[in-house]
Order: structure tokens, then sequence, then C-alpha cells
């Protein structure tokens, strides 16, 4: 017990952005040694994930955590508050920003250190440990400036032609999707009064519906909807995320489109219920058209990070279809609970719920799961000298290791047992069928379907087939992939192998990672005890 | 635009820029000023001398990489924060302490250490950016 009345362990929710922010100057201002970058860089992620597990043992021990910034008084000060959902996702971005660490070590070569990819990787990793952590609406959207200037750091290392093309893009999106996402919280201030999200969802639930909500919840869709690159504002991603590095993309694609659907699932679901439960179906288009655009645009591709581009898209799909929900008390529901036999407004709220828990489930198994196929597909583009399927082959008589991990993940990523993409599914079929939804259901599966066939055509081509001879096909971007060099195998398949372990024991025994999003599902249908958090004796 | 007035008085311009930057700095807790806008004129100081003198002895001058700087006023303003922590305050609570010199109304505080920091993160990112727009022009 310190002085002033907090426990040393209540600090741990401002820790991982004070390590990353401080671990981030710290290599900036040592911008010339840049031997040195790795040694303080793994230990600083080794140190984030470390802090992330212990919050997220405290969050599950205790419930919900809050902090004041500056000790002032809620609703008026800066709240950080940190509920089941926010420390399961700040945990594992921090497990794949350590795996996605010790990759680069391997993989980025000196002018790209020069660059300050290490400094803009922790800027990155601070500005989405913060958008996870932050319980403030106006300080969410900092943390999202944050991490948007880590990102366009480490898009254009490089500074190639196709690299600003694609970076310009992707700015250029981004800076709408945020500046739409300013207004809407403007109008929401301006309506409710507060910025604080547990207040927000106090008094947005008294307020007679006029409208205005209506117009904020379609307006937040929006915006988030094109940081998450669901169906019409998609096109942005794969427009940009092949042309960085492969441990960049792999870093985005599993972390910052993940931030925009944290951010969906926050506002929609907990902030604004009857609103999202009114657009409970035009979600459930969105989703499944996501889906069906990812997984077909997967087939259609021939580059390795293409095919990857449209699966992450696929990915986005199937969590927004939690979202798509009928309401706990909405008209809709009378249907849903038709179908299951019982007609009480509980039955509703856990199937949501379930849902719910579905949707968190599949987001975290879809951030560690893309962040390892992009560094699986990586080292096979390095070995191969080429990221076309057309002139790749061989890959399995040349690295079985590396194979059998892509396998691994490819299975997960298409929603195969026994790996952790397979439970979220189920549980999304389950809750969707139960809200009386069995053509959403059938997109789950059909995407499901093809992803499947989208990534045996990967594996077949890549790895399973004979290395076409030289002369059917130029293998083109060669220089590119031979610029970064052979890194020792240890630095490539460490973090696959610590990705890979995820992975399977999410898979095989998924009781305990159901436990928790149940819990965190639960904690944002029904956010009791995160206001609780913030009002009631908040320090 | 190198012409001699203007060569001639820069140097003195840019110190003075400077010396007012550290001056709206200081009275910006109380008063208008603080650590964005005294950046935006230290800033702007080097930006007039590179535009006289040319980049290379703006970059002598400031013997430390404009986002060396940058980097360093973000640690300072993270370990402002962190200050609070060794009193069991919540995260960013500001601190102060009234030492017994000047006659003891000078105030020494976290806010303020925050604020050198957010000076140094202006001054770094500002002059990095002009100066490497200035470059281009002369090249």
């Amino acid at each position: 017990m310190l002085p002033g009345g907090l426990h040393a362990s209540d600090y741990l929710i401002v820790m991982p952005v004070a390590i990353c922010l401080l671990f981030g100057a710290v290599l900036l201002m040592l911008r010339k040694r840049i031997d040195w970058h790795p040694f303080f860089a793994i230990p600083g992620f080794l140190a984030l994930f470390v802090v992330d597990v212990l919050l997220l043992l405290k969050v599950a021990a205790e419930g919900p955590q809050t902090m004041m910034m500056g000790s002032w008084k809620a609703p008026f000060g800066i709240a950080f508050t940190v509920d089941m959902m926010g420390a399961l996702f700040v945990t594992v971005a921090g497990f794949v920003g350590l795996a996605s660490a010790i990759y680069a070590v391997g993989s980025i070569n000196r002018t790209e250190r020069r660059y300050g990819f290490f400094p803009f990787l922790f800027l990155m990793m601070g500005g989405v440990s913060g958008a996870f952590l932050t319980g403030d609406l106006f300080n969410l959207y900092v943390w999202f400036e944050v991490l948007l200037i880590g990102s366009f750091g480490l898009l254009i290392l490089g500074s190639e032609h196709e690299q600003l093309d694609g970076a310009t893009k992707y700015c250029f999106l981004n800076l709408v999707a945020t500046t739409l996402f300013l207004i809407t919280t403007g109008y929401l201030y301006g309506l409710t009064g507060t910025l604080n999200m547990a207040d927000i969802a106090e008094k947005a639930g008294q307020m007679e519906n006029d409208g205005a909500l209506f117009t904020i919840a379609v307006l937040f869709l929006v915006a988030f909807g094109m940081k998450a690159a669901a169906f019409p504002l998609n096109f942005w991603l794969p427009a940009s995320y092949h042309t960085p590095r492969f441990v960049v993309s792999a870093l985005f694609a599993g972390l910052l489109t993940k931030v925009g659907v944290y951010a969906l699932i926050r506002v929609l679901m907990m902030l604004l219920p009857p609103e999202r439960a009114e657009l409970a179906t035009l979600i459930g288009w969105v989703a499944a058209l996501t889906m069906l655009v990812g997984a077909l645009g997967a087939l259609a591709q021939s580059d390795l990070r293409r095919l990857l581009n449209y699966l992450v898209i696929s990915g986005i799909g199937i969590i927004m279809a939690g979202l798509a929900l009928p309401a706990a008390d909405g008209g809709l529901v009378d249907a849903a609970a038709a179908a299951s036999g019982q007609a009480t407004g509980a039955t509703g709220s856990a199937m949501l719920a379930v849902g719910l828990s579905g949707s968190i489930f599949y987001a975290l198994h879809s951030i560690v799961v893309m962040t390892a196929l992009y560094l699986a597909a990586g080292m096979a583009a390095r070995v191969a000298g080429t990221s076309s399927l057309r002139s790749m082959g061989g890959l399995w008589r040349e690295r079985p290791g590396l194979a059998a991990l892509m396998l691994i993940f490819l299975f997960a990523v298409s929603g195969l047992p026994p790996f952790s993409g397979f439970w979220p599914k189920v549980a999304l079929v389950r809750g969707t069928i139960g809200a009386d939804l069995p053509w959403l259901a059938a997109m789950i599966l059909l995407s499901g379907f093809l992803t499947t066939i989208a990534s045996a055509r990967l594996f077949a081509l890549a790895f399973w087939r004979n290395r076409p001879a030289p002369g059917e096909a130029p293998p083109q971007m060669r220089s590119e992939f031979m610029a970064e060099g052979e890194p020792s195998p240890a630095f490539s398949l460490l973090p696959l192998l610590i990705l890979a372990v995820f992975v399977v024991a999410a898979g095989v025994t998924p009781q305990w990672l159901l436990a928790w999003t149940d819990v965190a599902a639960s904690g944002v249908v029904d956010p009791a005890s995160y206001v609780e958090s913030v009002f009631g004796g908040g320090s | 635009m190198r012409t001699i007035i203007f060569r001639f008085t820069a140097p003195y311009l840019t110190s003075l820029m400077v010396l007012f930057s550290v001056f709206v700095l200081l009275r910006g807790h109380n008063e208008p000023g603080g650590g964005f806008i005294g950046g935006l004129i230290a800033a702007s100081a080097f930006a007039i001398y590179g535009i006289a003198c040319g980049v290379a002895p703006v970059r002598r001058a400031l013997y430390f990489h404009p986002l060396a700087i940058s980097a360093c006023g973000l640690f300072f303003a993270v370990i402002a924060g962190l200050l609070s922590v060794f009193t069991g305050q919540g995260f960013m609570t500001g601190l102060w302490a009234f030492p017994a010199i000047l006659g003891g109304d000078v105030g020494l505080s976290t806010p303020l250490l925050f604020d050198i920091g957010v000076y140094l993160v202006v001054v770094g990112s500002i002059t990095s950016i002009a100066l490497a727009l200035e470059e281009r022009e002369s090249d």
C-alpha cells in the first residue's frame, strides 16, 4: 500500500501504454546505435506482455479496473477502464507484438532499423494498448491517432514507390474514418454532455429515442466499419497491406483492423445497445457480404500476401456476425425466443452474450492467426525468393517445419478442428441459429468452406507441388526478398512456434479462453460492473 | 533568401525567438503560453536560421538530431506522469514542490516537466519537418 492509497498493482492498467511510450522514446533517442535496438526492444515487448498478463489475471480475479488520470473525479477526468474484453484484447496484442518483435530482429535490415522500425513499433503498440484500455470516447480517438502515426511510419519504411502508393490510400481512408469518428464523438458529446463511456452508457440508456442517437450509431458504424475493413469500405486494405515488410503487414493485419472491431463492439454493444438492435439486420448483411467478399477475393488472388489480405477481411465479417443478433428486449426477440421455446428476456440477453462471446473469441483467434500467417508467408517468400503463387513451390520438401506450421495456421483460419478457429465459429453458428438467423449461419459456414478452398490452394501451390521450372514463370520482385537476407532459423521459427502454441491450446482445450470470453461478453451486454468500477469509489 | 541583411539579422532574431519561447513555456502554467506554443516559436526560430544560413549550420548548432529531441520530450512527458506512482496517486497526478530558492515562491511541478516534454516534442518534430523541406529547396 502506497501513501496515496493506491496499491502497486493498481498501476498495471497504465503500464502497457507507459512501457511502450518509454521504450519508443529511448530507442528514438538511440537512433544512431541501431545495434542496441534489439536488446532494448525484446525485453521491452517481454515486459509489455508480462504486464498485460498480470492485468488480465487481476481483472479476472477482481472485475473491471479503473484509474482516473491525474486523480480527477469521474466523469470529468479521463478514465482508463479495463474490463475483461479490454484485458483479453490487450493481452493478445502484447502476445503478437512480442512474437513480431522477435521475428523482426532477424528480418528487418539495418537501413530499416535506422529509419526507426522499433520506435514506430513501440509507438503503434502504445496506441493499440491505449485504445483497448481507455474508458473515454475522446481518448479512444486520441489512441487511434497515436497508432495511426506509428503505422504510417512502419508502412513507408523502405520508401519504395509501391509502398508510398499503398500508404497514400491507407492514410487517406484512415484519416476520413478518424475524422468521421471525431465528428460523431462531437455529436454524442453535444447530446449527452459527457465523454466517459460508463457515463454515456447510463445517459444514453435513459434518453428518449428520437433518432438522434440512431444517427450517431450509424455514423459510428460507418467510421469503425471503415477502420475494420467491413464490406462496402474494405477496398483500402487489399490496396495497401501487401506493400510493407511482411512483419509489418502481419501486425497490421492482426491488430489494426481488430482495434476497429473492438471499438465497434464497445460503442455499439455497450454504449448504444437499443440503436444497435435496430441496426442488427444491416450489420448482419454487412457481416455476410464482408465474409463472402473476403473469401471470394482470397480465391481469386495469385500473390501470397494479397490472398492473406482477403482472409483478414473474411475474418472481420465473421466477427461482425456476432454483432448482428437481435436485441434482448426488442421486437425481434419474440421470434428468437419462440424458436428456442422460451419467451423470457433473459434468454435473449444470454443469446446475445453467446454470440458476442463467439465474436470476441474469433477476434482474439484472428489476431494471432493472421499475424502468424503473414510471418509464415514472409519466411516462405524469402525461401522461395518470390511471393507469387505462380512461381512458388516445393517448400514442403525444403522447409518441412515451416510447412507444418503453415498447415496448422491454415486449418485454424479456415475454422477446422482441432485448432482455434473452430470453437468461436461453433458459438457464432449456435448464436445465429438460436436468434432465428439461419441465413447468417449458412453464410458463416459457406465462407468457411470457401476459405478452406483458398487455404488448400495456397498450400498446394506454394508447398506441396514441385517448384515450377524457372523458365515457366520468371520470379518477380526477387531482389526485395533477397535484400532482407536469410535470418537464423531460431529468430524466424521461434515466434511462429509461440503463436502456434496459442492456436493449438485454444483449439484443443478451449474452455479456459471460452470462460474468459463469456465473462467479457456478459460484461459488455450488461455493463453494470463497468459503470460500478468507474463511479463506485474509483480512485 | 541569402541577402546580406537577412543573413546578418537571422542569428539575433533566432536567439531572441528561442529566448522568448522559453519565456512563453515557463509562464504557461498560469497565463497564456505553454509548451506547445513555446515549441512552435522555437521551431520557427530554427526554420528562420535555416532559411538564412542553410540547413547544415542549423543541424550543427542543434547538435542532437531533431527527432532525438522529440523523443527526449516524449520521455520527459511519460516520466512526469509516472512520478505520481511513487506517491500512490493516480497516473499523471500533479505534484508540486516549493524549494527554498528565490524566496520559495518558485513552483517546481510535474505539470512543468510535462510541459517541457511537450515543448521538446514540438520543437523536435516541427524543426525536423522544416529542415527537411528547406534542404530539398537548397539542393
